[in-house]
């Protein structure tokens, strides 16, 4: 337990005297235990390393240490040797032993759990030089490989509240407001309003108490950048926030986070009870007299309660339903009180700016959209994980050199950026720039940083049916075009998957969705359409063909198709049939098998399996 | 006093009213669903959409929500507004076929059901405008009734679905259902109520003998104003 640090100055000794008990020479064990690599039973590793560390008496000579999230999730669990920095991925549950012997007792690489770069059949040593970090600027999301979440030591011992020291008392609230706008902070939750100009008219709003939250309610499918950064560097998060409140001018701060991550609860709490024992949250912080605290609410599992009114609704023990915010809420929102919301990613990059200074910060990115963002990239892709890159670089870098292109031989299609929200981007705009504004422009947007990639398996029309189901069943309920009109888009979608659509249904998709776009309350309805609008813009012949010709050229779609055996390729291999749940594949070994179309149920088992690519999908 | 056009009139309104108020003052028709005069505004039918332009900018909004601010130009049946009317009725339709009501407005304004929208069979004649809801809560001020479940899953209920303990018979909630889904039966001689599943005994009006209102609720009177019962069990006509 810290005792309380009472001044900046005490604050640069305590950070002084840590770094100082650390020696950069000494070996150190790091692993991975973000969520999902803990999916892949890292828990059991990290005990394997205690005990075999234990059990040669290492622990004085090795350090180690459990981290959050690097990024590369496709790779765990994963392992960094430090100083060397060496790079184990897909480690196995008892490699702790070998490891310690070989590689930190006898300084010798074990080959088979390095990383081998797909372009180039190369294996690579260290983590610097593996493609998949080597073109990121891990400027925010970087810090997650160097600090235990549950240590404020470790935090402190890489200058961590040092902006907040420096806030506090180098800075006045109006000067660290105009760093932020100077910086051109956008919020990262989406929305890319400018986060200075958000803090000024909440300080400048009529009304006490005054309050900033968190807006940690993470509810893409397939997006999970802020639940990494909670989990993995909670105490970052608190510290952009403190220094926000001081700049506000609010002494009551929430972090309303999804229940659904428990882990990022469990760290945030945890960075909440240290900061207040050592004085950097709470009365009186680093001795400034100014006094701030922050309490966790946890959701209750409802998507729309990432929007504000929603969120503040459900804060205040609502329904978590949002309202017309033609009155902004840094004049009225929670409890009717100007309210700051910002995202966890866009508080965690305040730090960087109050610490390294708004020209630094401005000289990343775009003209108009500053700092590095944070993506997930998920889907059809080789190296999934998270990524954060500059703003403005492109869909084709992030894609195919950070993300290694499209696994098992297959063709880029599409990739879905903004969550439910944004829309599918096709093969011609992946030059585009990432940036708040310019995919916007082809209508999707880049949103909080989901990014789906899909390839020539994935139909577009069934794309666009999961994401409008997505919405029908998260939209509140409380509007009609919403409501009932996402709803009737999900409907047609379905009878279009299905081979009961009708002429004159895209045209009507696009009647409906300008409707809802126009006459929904909150963003959640506003927005509901994108999915189904950009797949017509960008694939309306895929439509025509399930509509016309009742055919899903990507095989999806299984009112549309068959499965049959091409008896050219066939080896009579006997996998379809093993396969096969229902006994629909069936034939001798080493004759051409068949597929019996009475039986078959389309799962596509037989495709998955077959070596040879001999299961026809028409 | 605050200057802007309505539908190409020139009108002056009060700082702090809607465009539905001013609307309304002034003769101009704006249909709703969910707008009650003893009931803050609440946003959910989309019928009363107008499009505003302020500014450069053009855009459609709630005019039961939308303060009215100097130079604002008002369109409240633009072809976008219109666009949004007509798919909120016909989704209506499709919803609560049975409806009358929604049968009446959607003729007086022309628009048809949409032949692609399968009617529901589920939702009786609820429409989900809410008013039954805030009436109970901020008229009433028992809360008997609120929402389960979300999205198309939603619907108007008593707690867990089961009798309610707080209501009180009153049949505002009937009464300004728009759409006839609130039903309230009363026995032949009227000396019982039916609502929310609950029975309610009537009181006899101690001067004409006609049953006027639920028991639970002159006691409710009685217990927020302090009004002795007694004084209480006179109908409106005999007091």
């Amino acid at each position: 337990m810290m005792s309380k640090i009472k001044s900046f100055d005490e604050l640069k000794r305590v950070q002084e005297s840590l770094k100082a008990g650390r020696d950069p020479k000494k070996p150190c064990i790091t692993v991975c235990v973000g969520t999902g690599c803990l999916a892949y039973g890292t828990q059991k590793l990290v005990d394997n390393f205690r005990e075999e560390l234990a059990a040669r008496n290492l622990g004085d000579k090795i350090d180690f240490r459990t981290t959050g999230c690097h990024g590369f999730c496709e790779r765990g669990p994963m392992v960094i040797i430090s100083p060397e920095k060496i790079f184990y991925q897909r480690v196995g549950l008892a490699d702790a032993g070998e490891i310690i012997d070989k590689t930190l007792l006898k300084g010798e690489i074990i080959e088979r759990l390095l990383y081998v770069d797909g372009a180039t059949g190369e294996k690579i040593v260290h983590e610097d030089d593996v493609p998949f970090y080597k073109k990121q600027t891990r400027l925010v999301f970087g810090l997650n490989s160097k600090v235990d979440p549950e240590s404020l030591e470790d935090y402190l011992a890489i200058d961590g509240y040092s902006a907040l020291g420096k806030a506090l008392t180098g800075m006045t609230p109006e000067e660290i407001i105009q760093e932020v706008i100077k910086a051109n902070l956008r919020g990262r939750g989406g929305g890319g309003f400018p986060a200075g100009w958000k803090w000024d008219s909440t300080r400048k709003a009529k009304g006490e108490p005054k309050y900033i939250v968190c807006n940690a309610d993470e509810g893409d499918p397939g997006a999970y950048m802020d639940r990494s950064l909670l989990e993995g560097n909670p105490h970052l998060v608190l510290e952009g926030m403190i220094i926000g409140a001081y700049a506000i001018g609010s002494s009551e701060g929430y972090i309303y986070v999804r229940n659904e991550y428990p882990l990022a609860v469990k760290n945030i709490h945890i960075a909440i009870e240290q900061a207040r024992e050592a004085g950097l949250l709470g009365k009186n912080i680093l001795g400034s007299g100014f006094s701030f605290d922050v309490k966790i609410n946890r959701g209750g599992g409802a998507f729309v309660c990432g929007e504000s009114s929603a969120l503040f609704a459900s804060l205040e023990g609502r329904a978590g339903e949002p309202r017309a915010k033609y009155v902004h809420a840094t004049d009225r929102g929670l409890y009717d009180k100007p309210t700051n919301l910002n995202n966890v990613e866009t508080w965690a990059n305040v730090p960087f700016i109050i610490n390294r200074g708004a020209d630094w910060y401005a000289s990343i990115g775009t003209d108009n959209s500053k700092g590095t963002k944070i993506f997930s990239l998920v889907g059809k892709i080789s190296n999934t994980g998270l990524v954060e890159v500059p703003m403005g670089t492109t869909l084709r870098e992030i894609v195919f050199e950070i993300g290694g292109g499209i696994p098992d031989g297959r063709t880029f299609k599409a990739i879905q950026t903004g969550g439910p929200s944004g829309g599918c981007i096709p093969e011609k705009y992946l030059d585009l720039p990432v940036d708040f504004d310019e995919l916007t422009k082809i209508g999707s947007m880049m949103g909080s940083g989901g990014l789906i990639v899909m390839d020539d398996r994935n139909c577009m029309v069934d794309v666009a049916k999961y994401f409008t189901n997505f919405l029908v069943n998260e939209s509140c309920g409380k509007c009609v075009p919403c409501r009932e009109g996402v709803r009737r888009m999900r409907d047609i979608l379905v009878d279009v998957a299905d081979g009961k659509g009708q002429e004159g249904d895209v045209e009507l998709l696009e009647q409906i969705s300008a409707a809802v776009i126009d006459g929904s309350l909150c963003a959640l309805g506003n927005s509901a359409p994108n999915p189904v609008l950009s797949t017509i813009r960008h694939f309306r012949d895929e439509y025509r063909e399930h509509i016309q010709e009742k055919r899903c050229p990507a095989g999806v779609c299984k009112a549309l198709i068959t499965y049959s055996v091409d008896p050219d390729t066939c080896t009579g291999c006997t996998v379809c049939a093993k396969v096969c749940p229902t006994g629909a594949a069936s034939g001798e070994r080493k004759k051409v098998h068949t597929i019996d179309q009475a039986k078959c149920t389309k799962c596509g088992a037989c495709r998955e399996g077959c070596k040879f690519d001999a299961i026809i999908v028409r | 006093m605050i200057n802007l056009t309505i539908d190409n009139k020139k009108i002056e309104a009060e700082a702090g009213q809607t465009i539905l108020e001013v609307a309304r003052e002034n003769g101009i028709v704006i249909p709703t669903l969910c707008s009650n005069e003893s009931l803050e505004p609440s946003g959910a039918c989309r019928l009363c959409v107008v499009e505003i332009k302020h500014g450069k900018r053009t855009r459609v909004v709630t005019s039961c929500l939308y303060t009215v601010a100097e130079g604002l130009t008002v369109d409240t049946k633009s072809e976008r507004v219109m666009a949004v009317r007509r798919l909120v009725l016909q989704l209506l339709l499709a919803r609560c076929p049975e409806s009358v009501q929604l049968q009446e407005m959607a003729q007086e304004m022309g628009i048809g059901p949409e032949p692609r929208f399968t009617p529901d069979s589920d939702h009786s004649k609820c429409i989900l405008c809410r008013m039954c809801v805030r009436t109970c809560e901020k008229v009433v001020g028992v809360s008997a009734i609120g929402f389960s479940y979300r999205g198309t899953e939603k619907n108007v209920c008593t707690p867990f679905q089961e009798d309610s303990v707080n209501c009180i018979g009153c049949g505002a909630c009937a009464y300004v259902c728009p759409s006839g889904h609130i039903e309230m039966e009363a026995t032949e001689t009227g000396d019982q109520r039916k609502i929310w599943g609950r029975t309610f005994k009537m009181q006899a009006c101690k001067v004409c003998g006609r049953y006027f209102a639920p028991e639970d609720q002159l006691a409710y009177i009685s217990a927020t104003t302090g009004v002795p019962a007694a004084d209480l069990a006179v109908c409106v006509s005999c007091r």
